[in-house]
């Protein structure tokens, strides 16, 4: 076994910018097939996505209710028995379809790591201080205009080891369901203005500079509440839905 | 189309999900005790068929009757509700497990399948997949199914086994599992 020596950050961001030089505008979702990701090496598929039109259970997605969710856990901050440590945030926004229908009492599902940049996760190796009052993991259902509010801590960027001196900028990471089973996606939210944004191969999957700012919140200071957090807005286009929805369909 | 808004992109779901997207029960659609309860099986693998230790897969499916479930109650789990959506994370030998019930046909010949989606780290967006149902006579007419050739085709039907059905996720390589994208995406 020879161990791999790892790239340096110009070799990977030399990669990063060559594959932005040509690609085709309008991409839209990350490339699966994307080297400066070397996790992805050996995890893309290599032919291309069979295009077919849903059908059946593709059309419809799964319902989740209050049986399924309470609603103490958006608020990441409450879930042990001191305060954890960092900047207390909101994080609010709406999940449309893409005809910008709201996506209604549907699951959202986050995850992140601490203020210092570290994950609850075993494996997890970063020799940054757990937070004993910070999981990091919490769910909500939206509400009727598609509307859902975390609660939480502003979380740390991380170093990991897809090359010599990688660090991922923070980011929550987030999991949704849309109102088809073929809108299903996780995506990770980012905060403005990170400079490690240009670094990151994962970011940097999307090679389409109006689809990457997408995946950045917005401050928002009407959401900011005083003596007590800062507020981020993002909102989430699904993509859109192929069901024929009625017009007198409750879909809100 | 110009109306459509332009979606949001996806992401990897990363290395560290384990302690936020499973749940008690989640793989259990139904009680693994129960005399209809079948196991669907199989691991996810990559272009050196090895095992991938981080994968998470998501199954989506109608009833034996061919109904398409909207009932909430898939993580709550209170043993009589059948929701028809599970999650599952591969272990260590890369093998995810659902109890379950086999889907039926949502319409009169249409080939009954689960629908699957496939998240892990290294992969840098969602998959979505169909498993099929083996042995189904609407197999044969069924549209996805014949637009590919037959070693393309292969990947895409369960295989039978003692307990149900075994269904590998090969994410690239000579059996690379054919993946779904769908008009909009
Ligand atoms: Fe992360």
């Amino acid at each position: 076994m020879t161990t791999p020596t790892l790239a340096t950050q110009s070799a990977i961001s030399d990669e990063i910018a060559e594959i932005a030089a040509g690609a085709v505008p309008g991409g839209q979702q990350p490339q699966l097939d994307y080297a400066p990701y070397r996790s992805s090496l050996l995890r893309h598929p290599t032919k291309d996505l069979q295009q077919v039109d849903p059908e059946g259970i593709e059309l419809w997605a799964p319902c989740f209710g209050h049986q399924d969710v309470d609603p103490l856990e958006a608020d990441l901050t409450i879930q042990h028995s001191g305060e954890p440590i960092g900047e207390r945030i909101t994080i609010a926004g709406r999940v449309v379809d893409g005809s910008s229908r709201p996506v209604a009492h549907q699951l959202v599902e986050i995850w992140q790591a601490n203020a210092g940049g570290r994950y609850i996760h075993q494996r997890d190796q970063h020799p940054a201080p757990l937070d004993p009052n910070f999981t990091g993991a919490g769910r909500c259902l939206t509400d009727a205009d598609g509307t859902y509010t975390f609660q939480t801590i502003k979380p740390g960027p991380y170093p990991w080891k897809n090359h010599r001196n990688a660090w991922r900028p923070a980011h929550v990471h987030f999991s949704l369901f849309g109102t088809d089973f073929t809108q299903r996606m996780i995506t990770q939210m980012y905060f403005p203005g990170d400079p490690l944004f240009a670094l990151d191969p994962i970011y940097q999957s999307i090679t389409d500079q109006d689809d990457r700012d997408r995946l950045v919140a917005t401050y928002d200071h009407d959401l900011t509440r005083p003596e007590w957090s800062t507020g981020y807005r993002w909102d989430i286009v699904l993509t859109g839905s192929h069901r024929t929805w009625m017009d007198d369909e409750d879909h809100t | 189309m110009s109306d459509r808004l332009r979606p949001t992109p996806g992401q990897t779901v990363g290395p560290f999900f384990h302690y936020a997207l499973p749940f008690a029960g989640d793989s259990e659609l139904v009680p693994p005790g129960r005399p209809d309860a079948i196991r669907l099986h199989g691991r996810v693998l990559d272009g050196q068929v090895a095992p991938l230790q981080d994968a998470l897969v998501e199954i989506w499916q109608a009833d034996p009757e061919g109904v398409v479930v909207q009932e909430p109650g898939s993580i709550h789990r209170d043993g009589w509700t059948f929701t028809g959506w599970g999650r599952a994370a591969t272990d260590n030998t890369g093998r995810y497990s659902f109890t379950t019930l086999l889907p039926g046909a949502t319409e009169p010949g249409a080939a009954p399948f689960f629908a699957v989606t496939v998240f892990a780290r290294g992969l840098l967006n969602r998959l979505f997949t169909r498993a099929y149902v083996p042995g189904h006579p609407a197999l044969v007419d069924d549209a996805l199914l014949s637009s590919l050739d037959a070693t393309r085709r292969q990947t895409l039907v369960a295989a039978a086994d003692a307990s149900g059905l075994e269904f590998d996720i090969h994410l690239q390589g000579d059996r690379e599992t054919v993946f779904l994208t769908y008009p909009g995406h």
